[in-house]
């Protein structure tokens, strides 16, 4: 940060004002009309009635927040906050011993290991989640390894471990970085007086990568949540989060004053959540 | 430093959980029987389906043009932005705006989008998903490149301020050579994400001719075939590629840069 504003001269003459002009206004005005503009249709469509086939009727109801209300939708909120905090537990529990041993390896493996992590994230998201149908389907791998024929597919859990499966290298990489800066001499004085492994890592390291520990959670939790395609191809019909609920009001009932409710809500806890951990990172 | 054993359990679960369903999926591609689940042995045949299937070359075509265009908006947006803010303004809800459509849910962008075109009357397609593409892949390329431009030396740009030249010239004699391998590295994400994205693309193809992903999307819901499979492997091992070469290309970008 220090290095920018260095490089940063005090605005002054007219030719800085062209220059501001020049570089800013096609980005800005791209980012006005394909980005806040919509977001302000989606939060002012919340107050509007459905057309009869669609579409939006300009009068003013509350009715679109008393139906979020409704049972069904809480649940559907519920539902996708469990599933979205147990996909992030999971991925931290496997997370966080694997970016530790990645940093404590050889430099030359370090790089091979990390490329290694990101790798699948870089093929296509709807292949990746389609690998697990034929792993968990009745006639598929896990089945004809154990010899059962267990329902693995279509259940809140399947929809889990695809979650898990999509957005696990976003939990690595910033606890990779975190642990990476610590400074080893810690950990040897700690053990120098006497602290057991545990000891150490629960008094000196967890608390110093905490700031990584709430990056990971946020990568992992936020793609998690409004997620609609997992839940969709792995969870069958059976177990909707917000995400669907989005897609089907949206696409399937035309009610697109109440999809933008539900997609108002969705953002509201995405925000409440950002600034929860803005503020654990900051007393951290 | 003593290293405990025990984490190397999870270590190796981790790497096993991501490799696994990837080499199924490579090895049953090959599989000579009808059946995705159940191996009969070594076949080629479902390679040559996949190259006679019309939709998946159409869903292979509208994809390119989609990430060539979305790319080539996002890289010549995201680098004036990324300059721009770097340079001209200090703005610090400006980088925020900038950095949004990178951080806000797929799902939130392509909620707003399809209001926006519904709004305008916009005919849905693939120019309409190549202008949503170009909207978070341009934070991307923003974001590259302004760390390029933060690393890098301005006092040549001063100098060339001070010798008289005004903002256009200067970026284009001065700040554009040093940037390169930065736009380079931004486009080449820029058309990674396209090629990748499906949420966006779903909600703003319309009735249009869809793209790769949403072609396997929907053959999917239909069910499950190894000709699935072998497009699968295929796509793999042009990402997986893609993603060594441009390893290989930021190290030997790294040395020239050592060396100068």
């Amino acid at each position: 940060m220090k290095s920018e504003t260095q490089t940063r001269p005090a605005p002054r003459s007219r030719g800085r004002r062209l220059g501001a002009f020049v570089f800013l206004s096609p980005g800005l005005a791209y980012l006005v009309v394909l980005l806040l503009v919509p977001l302000a249709l989606v939060l002012s469509y919340t107050v509007f009635q459905r057309g009869r086939f669609g579409g939006v009727v300009y009068e003013f109801t509350t009715e679109n927040f008393a139906r979020l209300l409704d049972p069904l939708y809480l649940g559907v909120l519920g539902d996708s906050l469990q599933i979205a905090a147990l996909t992030t537990l999971i991925a931290l529990l496997l997370g966080y011993p694997t970016a530790y041993v990645i940093a404590q390896l050889p430099s030359r493996w370090k790089t091979a290991a990390l490329v290694a992590i990101v790798l699948p994230f870089w093929t296509n998201f709807i292949i990746r989640v389609y690998a697990w149908i034929i792993l968990l389907s009745g006639p598929g791998l896990v089945n004809s390894v154990l010899g059962t024929q267990l329902e693995l597919l279509y259940k809140q859990g399947t929809i889990v471990v695809g979650l898990l499966y999509s957005y696990l290298p976003l939990m690595v990489l910033p606890l990779y970085a975190a642990i990476e800066k610590l400074d080893p001499q810690l950990r040897e004085a700690s053990a120098n007086l006497g602290a057991s492994g545990f000891t150490t890592f629960r008094k000196v390291t967890l608390p110093l990568t905490v700031p990584g520990v709430l990056t990971g959670c946020m990568f992992v939790f936020v793609p998690s949540f409004g997620n609609f395609v997992i839940p969709e191809i792995l969870g069958g019909s059976k177990t909707l989060m917000v995400g669907n609920v989005v897609r089907n009001e949206f696409l399937k009932a035309r009610d697109w004053p109440f999809a933008s409710t539900v997609t108002l809500a969705l953002i509201a806890v995405l925000v409440v959540l950002l600034l929860a951990q803005a503020w654990a990172a900051r007393r951290a | 430093m003593r290293r405990s054993k025990v984490l190397y359990v999870p270590f190796w679960a981790t790497y096993v959980f991501l490799y696994l369903p990837i080499v199924v999926l490579v090895v049953m591609s090959f599989n000579a029987g009808r059946s995705a689940y159940t191996y009969e042995g070594f076949s080629l045949k479902w390679y040559g389906e996949l190259a006679a299937d019309e939709r998946i070359r159409t869903g292979v075509v509208n994809t390119l043009v989609v990430a060539a265009g979305s790319t080539v908006i996002a890289t010549v947006l995201g680098t004036l932005l990324a300059v721009g803010l770097l340079r001209y303004t200090r703005s610090k809800a400006l980088d925020a705006l900038a950095m949004m459509p990178a951080v806000l849910p797929d799902l939130v962008l392509a909620i707003g989008l399809m209001l926006f075109y519904g709004l305008i009357d916009m005919t849905l397609g693939l120019h309409s998903v190549m202008l949503s593409h170009a909207l978070f892949s341009m934070a991307f390329v923003a974001a590259v490149v302004r760390t390029r431009l933060a690393g890098a030396d301005s006092s040549l740009e001063e100098a060339s301020r001070d010798l008289g030249a005004g903002p256009v010239v200067t970026f284009l004699k001065i700040t554009l050579p040093q940037l390169t391998p930065g736009i380079v590295a931004g486009a080449l994400l820029a058309f990674t994400l396209s090629v990748d994205e499906f949420v966006i693309a779903f909600f703003t193809i319309g009735n249009d001719e869809p793209t790769l992903p949403i072609v396997i999307y929907s053959m999917i819901r239909f069910g499950v075939t190894p000709k699935i499979n072998a497009l699968a492997a295929i796509l793999l091992l042009l990402s997986f590629t893609a993603v060594i070469a441009g390893q290989r290309l930021t190290k030997i970008g790294e040395k020239s840069r050592a060396q100068d």
